[in-house]
């Protein structure tokens, strides 16, 4: 019986392989309304017939068949492709559903029953589900991906001074962050040779216990290693808050913004600032 | 995240992703009720510390955020529950500088201080549900 469905639609397959693929190609258009070249598509949806194709004759109807390895293969290509270029997940699943209206079509116009339509239609539905699960894996990929970058991205270390290295914090501070941030700080002290490290929370919305905890164990290690550490930026709402906490900082000096923090370093390695008398010429 | 029509908020505690949901729900919630910068941070750290207390103690959980009403004055009501391990001696547990997990042993002495109602109900193997009200003035 499936064999037999499955002979149908090969038949149908490969009964005008033009005609389907111009009128496939027609219903997918439609639905994506010039996101995707016309070229583009139908080089795609070329390679899948041949490939549907192929599967249908060696698996019948069974896309877990190894003849349709091709298949899967280039569906989550194109799931992939689409995925990363910010398509919606009915945008990439309604090429693969616009087959239906093309084969029903062919179905019809050979004489075929409602039988034949109906195992076409499952057919097709179930390589439109293979689509979404690969978009969606896809896109899983490319959100950790981000994910991944902006830890990178949002714990810069930098220099300010000779001998004096910042660590701007943004967002939430937790141990992942924390021990990229403490890692790139302890090689940055390394390798500049600083003895004055900054760390500044203006862009951490909240310091809870476990910032603190992880905070206090950054300067520690940087104390270790013979750095002398600063933690500026610490918001009105965020001292109140860390004293209702009951949190202890000890003898780790703390100021209220950077500049502060700067000039505390620059005193600390024997700098000092001033500011030149005006009006005294050039 | 589940809205009903009396503005009570579910979530689900089961991740650290999941606790800064939490907190910056807490935190858009609380600008909804104009609640001053300083209590609001307050606010979102002690339920920052409760929602971990929650996955790290309780395994997970859920934090449900509503607004109240009492007297003209708005408030926001969090609602911590897990069905975790339960805690033996709460006055021990409550004590600033205790800890079971190695953390610095003040989330939850913290949160009690941060807010303005504590309420705590636990069972040794049943669970523990922490409830915390933040008004505004």
């Amino acid at each position: 019986m499936a064999e037999n469905d499955g002979q149908h639609l090969l038949g149908l397959l490969l009964q005008d392989e033009q005609a389907l693929l111009e009128r496939w190609l027609r219903d997918a258009a439609v639905h994506l309304q010039g996101r995707a070249s016309s070229a583009e598509l139908e080089r795609a949806f070329r390679d899948l017939l041949t490939a549907l194709a192929k599967g249908v004759s060696g698996g019948g109807l069974d896309l877990d068949h190894e003849a349709y390895g091709e298949v899967r293969a280039l569906l989550s290509e194109l799931s992939r492709d689409r995925a990363r270029r910010g398509f919606t997940p009915s945008e990439t699943a309604v090429s693969v559903f616009s087959l239906k209206g093309a084969l029903f079509d062919l179905a019809a116009r050979a004489g075929q029953g409602t039988d034949a339509i109906l195992v076409a239609s499952r057919w097709v539905d179930a390589l439109g589900l293979l689509t979404f699960d690969s978009y969606v894996r896809a896109r899983e990929e490319v959100i950790a991906e981000q994910s991944e970058q902006l830890m990178e991205l949002s714990t810069p270390v930098v220099k300010l001074w000779e001998g004096v290295v910042a660590v701007p914090l943004i967002g939430t501070l937790d141990s992942a962050r924390t021990q990229i941030v403490m890692e790139k700080l302890l090689q940055t002290l390394v390798d500049t040779g600083s003895e004055h490290a900054i760390i500044d929370i203006t862009g951490v919305p909240a310091v809870d216990t476990e910032v603190a905890q992880h905070l206090l164990k950054t300067v520690v290690a940087a104390r270790l290693m013979g750095a002398e550490c600063t933690i500026s930026g610490i918001r009105p709402q965020i001292a109140q808050t860390i004293v209702a906490l009951g949190i202890e900082f000890g003898d780790i000096p703390t100021k209220a913004n950077l500049a502060d923090a700067l000039l505390h370093a620059l005193r600390g390695s024997g700098v000092e600032v001033v500011r030149r008398r005006s009006g005294g010429g050039r | 995240m589940s809205t009903s029509a009396t503005g009570v908020d579910e979530l689900p505690i089961s991740s650290g992703d999941d606790v800064v949901r939490v907190r910056q729900l807490v935190r858009t919630r609380a600008q909804g009720i104009r609640l001053s910068l300083v209590d609001q941070t307050k606010l979102v750290t002690a339920a920052s510390e409760l929602a971990r207390n929650t996955l790290v103690h309780g395994g997970s959980g859920t934090a449900r955020i509503e607004v109240v009403q009492r007297a003209g004055r708005s408030g926001i009501r969090a609602v911590f529950s897990d069905e975790g391990p339960g805690i033996p001696d709460l006055d021990l547990a409550l004590t600033a500088g205790w800890t079971s997990g190695g953390g610095l042993g003040l989330g939850l002495s913290g949160a009690k201080r941060l807010v303005d109602e504590f309420d705590i109900d636990t069972e040794v193997g049943r669970g523990t549900s922490v409830t915390v009200v933040k008004w505004s003035r």
